[in-house]
Protein backbone atom coordinates (compact mmCIF):
# COMPACT_ATOMS: atom_id res chain seq x y z
CA UNK A 1 0.00 0.00 0.00
CA UNK A 2 1.11 3.51 -1.07
CA UNK A 3 2.01 5.99 1.58
CA UNK A 4 -0.71 8.21 2.11
CA UNK A 5 1.47 11.54 2.25
CA UNK A 6 2.25 10.48 -1.39
CA UNK A 7 -0.96 9.76 -2.44
CA UNK A 8 -1.57 13.25 -1.26
CA UNK A 9 1.20 14.59 -3.10
CA UNK A 10 0.44 13.25 -6.27
CA UNK A 11 -3.54 14.06 -5.88
CA UNK A 12 -2.84 17.64 -4.44
CA UNK A 13 -0.40 18.75 -8.02
CA UNK A 14 -3.63 17.10 -9.99
CA UNK A 15 -6.34 19.66 -10.86
CA UNK A 16 -8.80 16.71 -9.94
CA UNK A 17 -8.76 16.65 -6.32
CA UNK A 18 -9.79 20.74 -6.01
CA UNK A 19 -12.14 20.22 -9.12
CA UNK A 20 -14.38 17.38 -7.47
CA UNK A 21 -14.02 19.24 -3.88
CA UNK A 22 -15.42 22.27 -5.48
CA UNK A 23 -18.52 20.37 -7.20
CA UNK A 24 -18.56 18.14 -4.04
CA UNK A 25 -19.27 21.28 -1.25
CA UNK A 26 -22.06 23.02 -3.90
CA UNK A 27 -23.67 19.62 -4.00
CA UNK A 28 -23.77 19.46 -0.16
CA UNK A 29 -24.27 23.05 -0.40
CA UNK A 30 -27.22 22.65 -2.20
CA UNK A 31 -28.51 19.47 -0.55
CA UNK A 32 -28.35 21.56 3.43
CA UNK A 33 -30.19 24.45 1.35
CA UNK A 34 -32.82 22.31 0.35
CA UNK A 35 -33.31 20.18 3.26
CA UNK A 36 -33.24 23.48 5.44
CA UNK A 37 -36.49 24.34 3.68
CA UNK A 38 -34.31 27.34 1.65
CA UNK A 39 -33.01 28.89 4.42
CA UNK A 40 -31.64 32.18 2.80
CA UNK A 41 -28.51 32.23 5.25
CA UNK A 42 -27.59 28.59 4.41
CA UNK A 43 -26.94 29.91 0.84
CA UNK A 44 -25.39 27.32 -1.28
CA UNK A 45 -22.61 29.45 -2.42
CA UNK A 46 -21.78 30.84 1.03
CA UNK A 47 -21.87 27.35 2.31
CA UNK A 48 -19.51 25.97 -0.22
CA UNK A 49 -16.76 28.32 -0.44
CA UNK A 50 -16.81 28.28 3.91
CA UNK A 51 -16.54 24.77 3.72
CA UNK A 52 -13.52 25.03 0.93
CA UNK A 53 -11.70 27.40 2.76
CA UNK A 54 -11.81 25.34 5.78
CA UNK A 55 -10.81 22.20 4.29
CA UNK A 56 -8.08 24.51 2.30
CA UNK A 57 -6.93 26.03 5.91
CA UNK A 58 -6.57 22.62 7.04
CA UNK A 59 -5.09 21.35 4.92
CA UNK A 60 -2.65 23.80 4.69
CA UNK A 61 -3.66 24.36 0.73
CA UNK A 62 -2.56 27.58 -1.38
CA UNK A 63 -5.17 29.01 -2.94
CA UNK A 64 -2.92 29.14 -6.20
CA UNK A 65 -3.13 24.86 -5.71
CA UNK A 66 -6.62 25.04 -5.26
CA UNK A 67 -7.32 27.22 -8.53
CA UNK A 68 -5.30 25.06 -10.46
CA UNK A 69 -8.11 22.90 -10.40
CA UNK A 70 -10.92 25.52 -9.65
CA UNK A 71 -9.98 27.31 -12.59
CA UNK A 72 -12.40 24.78 -15.56
CA UNK A 73 -15.55 25.70 -13.16
CA UNK A 74 -14.63 29.24 -12.90
CA UNK A 75 -13.82 29.64 -16.96
CA UNK A 76 -17.41 28.32 -17.48
CA UNK A 77 -18.57 32.06 -16.51
CA UNK A 78 -17.43 33.50 -19.50
CA UNK A 79 -19.93 31.60 -21.45
CA UNK A 80 -22.44 31.58 -19.07
CA UNK A 81 -22.34 35.30 -19.24
CA UNK A 82 -22.96 34.58 -23.15
CA UNK A 83 -25.92 32.53 -22.34
CA UNK A 84 -28.12 35.01 -20.67
CA UNK A 85 -28.80 35.90 -24.20
CA UNK A 86 -31.01 33.27 -23.93
CA UNK A 87 -33.60 34.01 -21.36
CA UNK A 88 -33.13 37.34 -22.22
CA UNK A 89 -34.71 36.70 -26.01
CA UNK A 90 -37.35 34.84 -24.79
CA UNK A 91 -38.40 37.45 -22.11
CA UNK A 92 -37.56 39.99 -25.13
CA UNK A 93 -41.56 41.22 -24.99
CA UNK A 94 -41.78 41.53 -21.44
CA UNK A 95 -38.51 43.85 -21.18
CA UNK A 96 -39.73 45.89 -24.17
CA UNK A 97 -42.55 46.87 -22.93
CA UNK A 98 -41.37 47.75 -19.74
CA UNK A 99 -37.99 49.52 -20.91
CA UNK A 100 -38.46 53.14 -19.41
CA UNK A 101 -39.70 52.10 -16.30
CA UNK A 102 -36.64 49.27 -16.43
CA UNK A 103 -33.78 51.81 -17.22
CA UNK A 104 -34.93 54.97 -14.87
CA UNK A 105 -34.63 51.87 -11.95
CA UNK A 106 -31.68 51.25 -12.94
CA UNK A 107 -30.02 54.08 -12.92
CA UNK A 108 -31.54 55.12 -9.33
CA UNK A 109 -30.31 51.57 -7.93
CA UNK A 110 -26.77 52.14 -9.68
CA UNK A 111 -26.31 55.92 -8.34
CA UNK A 112 -27.53 54.69 -4.49
CA UNK A 113 -24.85 51.59 -4.70
CA UNK A 114 -22.28 54.12 -5.32
CA UNK A 115 -23.30 56.75 -3.46
CA UNK A 116 -24.22 54.84 -0.44
CA UNK A 117 -20.88 52.66 -0.45
CA UNK A 118 -19.08 55.92 -0.95
CA UNK A 119 -21.10 57.75 1.61
CA UNK A 120 -21.57 55.44 4.72
CA UNK A 121 -18.11 54.78 3.72
CA UNK A 122 -16.79 57.95 4.07
CA UNK A 123 -19.11 58.46 7.35
CA UNK A 124 -17.01 56.19 8.95
CA UNK A 125 -13.58 57.41 7.93
CA UNK A 126 -12.54 54.57 5.66
CA UNK A 127 -9.50 55.91 3.67
CA UNK A 128 -9.61 57.39 0.17
CA UNK A 129 -8.09 54.03 -1.65
CA UNK A 130 -11.08 52.07 0.35
CA UNK A 131 -13.38 54.56 -0.84
CA UNK A 132 -12.30 54.43 -4.21
CA UNK A 133 -12.21 50.48 -3.93
CA UNK A 134 -15.95 50.41 -2.59
CA UNK A 135 -17.52 52.46 -5.09
CA UNK A 136 -17.91 50.02 -8.31
CA UNK A 137 -19.09 47.21 -5.59
CA UNK A 138 -22.34 46.03 -7.74
CA UNK A 139 -20.83 46.15 -11.38
CA UNK A 140 -19.49 42.09 -12.56
CA UNK A 141 -16.14 42.23 -10.95
CA UNK A 142 -13.56 42.49 -13.99
CA UNK A 143 -15.29 45.94 -14.75
CA UNK A 144 -15.19 46.98 -11.66
CA UNK A 145 -11.73 46.31 -11.41
CA UNK A 146 -11.07 48.47 -14.32
CA UNK A 147 -12.85 51.57 -12.71
CA UNK A 148 -11.23 50.97 -9.31
CA UNK A 149 -7.67 51.25 -11.18
CA UNK A 150 -8.14 53.99 -13.27
CA UNK A 151 -9.16 56.12 -10.54
CA UNK A 152 -6.42 55.18 -7.96
CA UNK A 153 -7.97 52.31 -5.74
CA UNK A 154 -6.82 48.76 -5.06
CA UNK A 155 -8.09 46.52 -7.94
CA UNK A 156 -7.17 43.36 -5.65
CA UNK A 157 -9.75 44.36 -2.73
CA UNK A 158 -12.21 45.76 -4.88
CA UNK A 159 -12.35 42.14 -6.33
CA UNK A 160 -12.77 40.68 -2.78
CA UNK A 161 -15.77 43.38 -2.31
CA UNK A 162 -17.30 42.46 -4.96
CA UNK A 163 -18.09 39.37 -3.99
CA UNK A 164 -19.12 39.83 -0.77
CA UNK A 165 -21.43 42.30 -2.28
CA UNK A 166 -22.97 39.21 -4.51
CA UNK A 167 -23.28 37.53 -2.19
CA UNK A 168 -24.56 39.79 0.70
CA UNK A 169 -27.56 39.92 -2.29
CA UNK A 170 -28.14 36.67 -2.49
CA UNK A 171 -28.49 36.12 0.69
CA UNK A 172 -30.13 39.11 1.78
CA UNK A 173 -31.81 40.71 -1.12
CA UNK A 174 -35.08 37.92 -1.34
CA UNK A 175 -36.19 38.53 2.10
CA UNK A 176 -35.77 42.15 1.98
CA UNK A 177 -38.06 42.23 -1.23
CA UNK A 178 -40.34 40.13 0.23
CA UNK A 179 -40.42 42.46 3.33
CA UNK A 180 -40.98 45.75 1.54
CA UNK A 181 -43.51 43.73 -0.36
CA UNK A 182 -42.47 43.69 -4.25
CA UNK A 183 -43.72 40.85 -5.28
CA UNK A 184 -43.25 41.79 -9.63
CA UNK A 185 -40.32 39.35 -10.81
CA UNK A 186 -39.65 41.70 -13.22
CA UNK A 187 -39.08 44.34 -10.48
CA UNK A 188 -36.90 41.07 -7.94
CA UNK A 189 -35.31 40.02 -10.93
CA UNK A 190 -34.04 43.37 -11.94
CA UNK A 191 -32.92 44.91 -8.43
CA UNK A 192 -30.67 41.70 -7.51
CA UNK A 193 -28.92 42.36 -10.78
CA UNK A 194 -28.25 45.59 -10.40
CA UNK A 195 -26.75 45.08 -6.98
CA UNK A 196 -25.72 41.99 -6.93
CA UNK A 197 -24.14 41.41 -10.35
CA UNK A 198 -23.68 37.90 -11.61
CA UNK A 199 -24.41 35.90 -8.14
CA UNK A 200 -27.93 38.00 -7.74
CA UNK A 201 -28.46 36.90 -11.26
CA UNK A 202 -27.96 32.96 -10.18
CA UNK A 203 -30.43 33.45 -7.71
CA UNK A 204 -32.74 35.19 -9.42
CA UNK A 205 -32.81 32.81 -11.92
CA UNK A 206 -33.52 30.16 -9.60
CA UNK A 207 -36.75 31.70 -9.34
CA UNK A 208 -37.36 31.53 -12.65
CA UNK A 209 -36.28 32.69 -16.31
CA UNK A 210 -38.41 36.37 -16.41
CA UNK A 211 -36.76 37.13 -12.93
CA UNK A 212 -33.46 35.84 -14.19
CA UNK A 213 -33.91 37.77 -17.96
CA UNK A 214 -34.00 41.27 -16.18
CA UNK A 215 -31.55 40.61 -13.64
CA UNK A 216 -29.09 39.48 -16.44
CA UNK A 217 -30.12 42.64 -18.16
CA UNK A 218 -29.55 44.66 -15.66
CA UNK A 219 -26.01 43.21 -14.81
CA UNK A 220 -25.01 44.52 -18.27
CA UNK A 221 -26.33 47.77 -18.12
CA UNK A 222 -25.47 48.59 -14.29
CA UNK A 223 -21.59 47.27 -15.63
CA UNK A 224 -22.03 50.32 -18.73
CA UNK A 225 -24.14 52.58 -16.40
CA UNK A 226 -21.13 52.68 -13.08
CA UNK A 227 -18.11 52.72 -15.59
CA UNK A 228 -19.84 55.66 -16.79
CA UNK A 229 -21.00 57.83 -14.13
CA UNK A 230 -18.78 56.79 -11.55
CA UNK A 231 -15.17 58.70 -12.70
CA UNK A 232 -17.39 61.67 -13.17
CA UNK A 233 -19.42 61.80 -10.44
CA UNK A 234 -15.78 61.02 -8.46
CA UNK A 235 -14.28 64.08 -9.88
CA UNK A 236 -17.75 65.82 -8.97
CA UNK A 237 -17.16 65.30 -5.48
CA UNK A 238 -13.49 64.91 -4.55
CA UNK B 1 -24.71 20.80 -28.86
CA UNK B 2 -20.93 20.78 -29.94
CA UNK B 3 -22.44 23.72 -32.84
CA UNK B 4 -24.07 25.41 -29.86
CA UNK B 5 -21.07 25.21 -27.54
CA UNK B 6 -18.50 26.89 -30.62
CA UNK B 7 -21.56 29.40 -31.16
CA UNK B 8 -21.28 30.66 -27.05
CA UNK B 9 -17.34 30.05 -27.12
CA UNK B 10 -17.32 32.32 -30.54
CA UNK B 11 -19.36 35.06 -29.48
CA UNK B 12 -17.43 35.34 -26.05
CA UNK B 13 -14.12 35.23 -28.19
CA UNK B 14 -15.49 38.22 -30.44
CA UNK B 15 -16.64 40.17 -27.25
CA UNK B 16 -13.13 39.65 -25.78
CA UNK B 17 -11.69 40.81 -29.12
CA UNK B 18 -14.47 43.67 -29.55
CA UNK B 19 -13.98 45.25 -26.29
CA UNK B 20 -10.07 45.42 -26.29
CA UNK B 21 -9.93 47.31 -29.49
CA UNK B 22 -12.65 49.54 -28.97
CA UNK B 23 -11.57 49.80 -25.42
CA UNK B 24 -15.33 49.63 -24.65
CA UNK B 25 -15.92 49.68 -20.30
CA UNK B 26 -17.96 46.51 -20.74
CA UNK B 27 -16.59 42.78 -19.72
CA UNK B 28 -16.10 40.45 -23.30
CA UNK B 29 -18.66 38.05 -21.55
CA UNK B 30 -20.83 40.78 -21.84
CA UNK B 31 -20.23 42.02 -24.95
CA UNK B 32 -20.64 38.35 -26.13
CA UNK B 33 -23.88 38.29 -24.70
CA UNK B 34 -25.27 41.18 -26.83
CA UNK B 35 -23.95 39.55 -29.52
CA UNK B 36 -25.05 36.36 -29.35
CA UNK B 37 -28.75 38.35 -28.27
CA UNK B 38 -28.41 40.20 -31.88
CA UNK B 39 -27.88 36.85 -33.65
CA UNK B 40 -31.09 35.40 -32.09
CA UNK B 41 -33.02 38.27 -33.06
CA UNK B 42 -31.85 38.18 -36.93
CA UNK B 43 -32.49 34.26 -36.81
CA UNK B 44 -35.86 35.25 -35.03
CA UNK B 45 -36.11 31.78 -32.68
CA UNK B 46 -33.66 30.31 -30.23
CA UNK B 47 -32.16 26.68 -32.10
CA UNK B 48 -33.08 23.80 -29.61
CA UNK B 49 -29.71 22.96 -28.85
CA UNK B 50 -28.19 26.43 -28.54
CA UNK B 51 -31.50 26.73 -25.65
CA UNK B 52 -30.45 23.43 -24.14
CA UNK B 53 -26.85 24.34 -23.87
CA UNK B 54 -27.60 27.31 -22.45
CA UNK B 55 -29.98 26.15 -19.94
CA UNK B 56 -27.83 23.84 -18.23
CA UNK B 57 -24.84 26.36 -18.22
CA UNK B 58 -27.05 28.69 -16.57
CA UNK B 59 -29.01 25.89 -14.03
CA UNK B 60 -25.98 26.19 -12.16
CA UNK B 61 -24.93 29.50 -12.69
CA UNK B 62 -24.14 29.59 -9.00
CA UNK B 63 -21.60 26.74 -8.73
CA UNK B 64 -19.61 28.94 -11.50
CA UNK B 65 -18.97 31.65 -8.47
CA UNK B 66 -17.86 29.19 -5.60
CA UNK B 67 -13.90 29.39 -6.98
CA UNK B 68 -13.72 33.40 -7.11
CA UNK B 69 -15.58 33.11 -3.70
CA UNK B 70 -12.93 30.97 -1.92
CA UNK B 71 -10.59 33.51 -3.62
CA UNK B 72 -12.36 36.38 -0.98
CA UNK B 73 -11.78 34.39 2.05
CA UNK B 74 -8.12 33.67 1.01
CA UNK B 75 -7.66 37.34 0.87
CA UNK B 76 -9.89 38.77 3.61
CA UNK B 77 -6.74 40.33 5.13
CA UNK B 78 -7.00 43.34 2.07
CA UNK B 79 -10.02 44.59 4.50
CA UNK B 80 -7.76 45.77 7.15
CA UNK B 81 -7.83 48.49 8.98
CA UNK B 82 -11.16 49.89 7.30
CA UNK B 83 -12.97 46.60 8.04
CA UNK B 84 -15.49 48.40 9.63
CA UNK B 85 -16.58 50.98 7.35
CA UNK B 86 -16.35 48.35 4.71
CA UNK B 87 -18.75 45.92 6.37
CA UNK B 88 -21.12 48.69 7.34
CA UNK B 89 -20.79 49.98 3.28
CA UNK B 90 -21.13 46.75 1.77
CA UNK B 91 -24.84 45.99 3.89
CA UNK B 92 -25.52 49.42 3.82
CA UNK B 93 -25.25 50.21 0.19
CA UNK B 94 -26.61 46.41 -0.82
CA UNK B 95 -29.84 47.11 0.97
CA UNK B 96 -30.22 50.46 0.18
CA UNK B 97 -29.31 49.35 -3.56
CA UNK B 98 -32.33 46.48 -3.79
CA UNK B 99 -35.15 48.46 -2.01
CA UNK B 100 -34.48 51.25 -4.35
CA UNK B 101 -34.38 49.79 -7.79
CA UNK B 102 -37.38 46.93 -6.79
CA UNK B 103 -39.64 49.95 -5.52
CA UNK B 104 -38.61 52.18 -8.13
CA UNK B 105 -39.15 49.94 -10.76
CA UNK B 106 -42.31 48.44 -9.22
CA UNK B 107 -44.10 52.05 -9.14
CA UNK B 108 -43.56 52.65 -12.55
CA UNK B 109 -43.28 49.35 -14.24
CA UNK B 110 -46.89 48.55 -15.51
CA UNK B 111 -48.32 45.21 -13.76
CA UNK B 112 -47.37 42.19 -15.73
CA UNK B 113 -50.25 41.16 -17.83
CA UNK B 114 -49.94 37.21 -16.80
CA UNK B 115 -49.78 35.14 -13.65
CA UNK B 116 -46.84 33.26 -14.88
CA UNK B 117 -46.20 30.80 -12.83
CA UNK B 118 -42.96 31.01 -11.03
CA UNK B 119 -41.57 29.58 -7.99
CA UNK B 120 -42.35 31.16 -4.31
CA UNK B 121 -38.82 31.33 -3.40
CA UNK B 122 -37.52 34.24 -5.31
Amino acid sequence: MADINEVWVYLSASPLLFLTLTLAAFQAGSWIYDRSGQQPFLNPVLTAVIAVVALLTLSGTSYETYFEGAQFVHFLLGPATVALAIPLYRQFDRVRRSALALVTSLLCGSLTAIGTAVGLGWLLGASRETLLSLAPKSVTAPVAMGITEQLGGLPSLTAVLVILTGILGAVLGPPLLSLIGVKDWRARGLALGTASHGIGTARALQAGELAGAFSGLAMGLNALATAILLPVLWRLFF
Amino acid sequence: MLSALTLILSCQLAGELVTRFLGLPVPGPVAGMVLLFGLLAIKGSVPEDVGSVADSLLRHLALLFVPAGVGVMAHMGLLGQDWLPISVALVGSTLATIAVTALVMNRLARPAPEGNAESENG
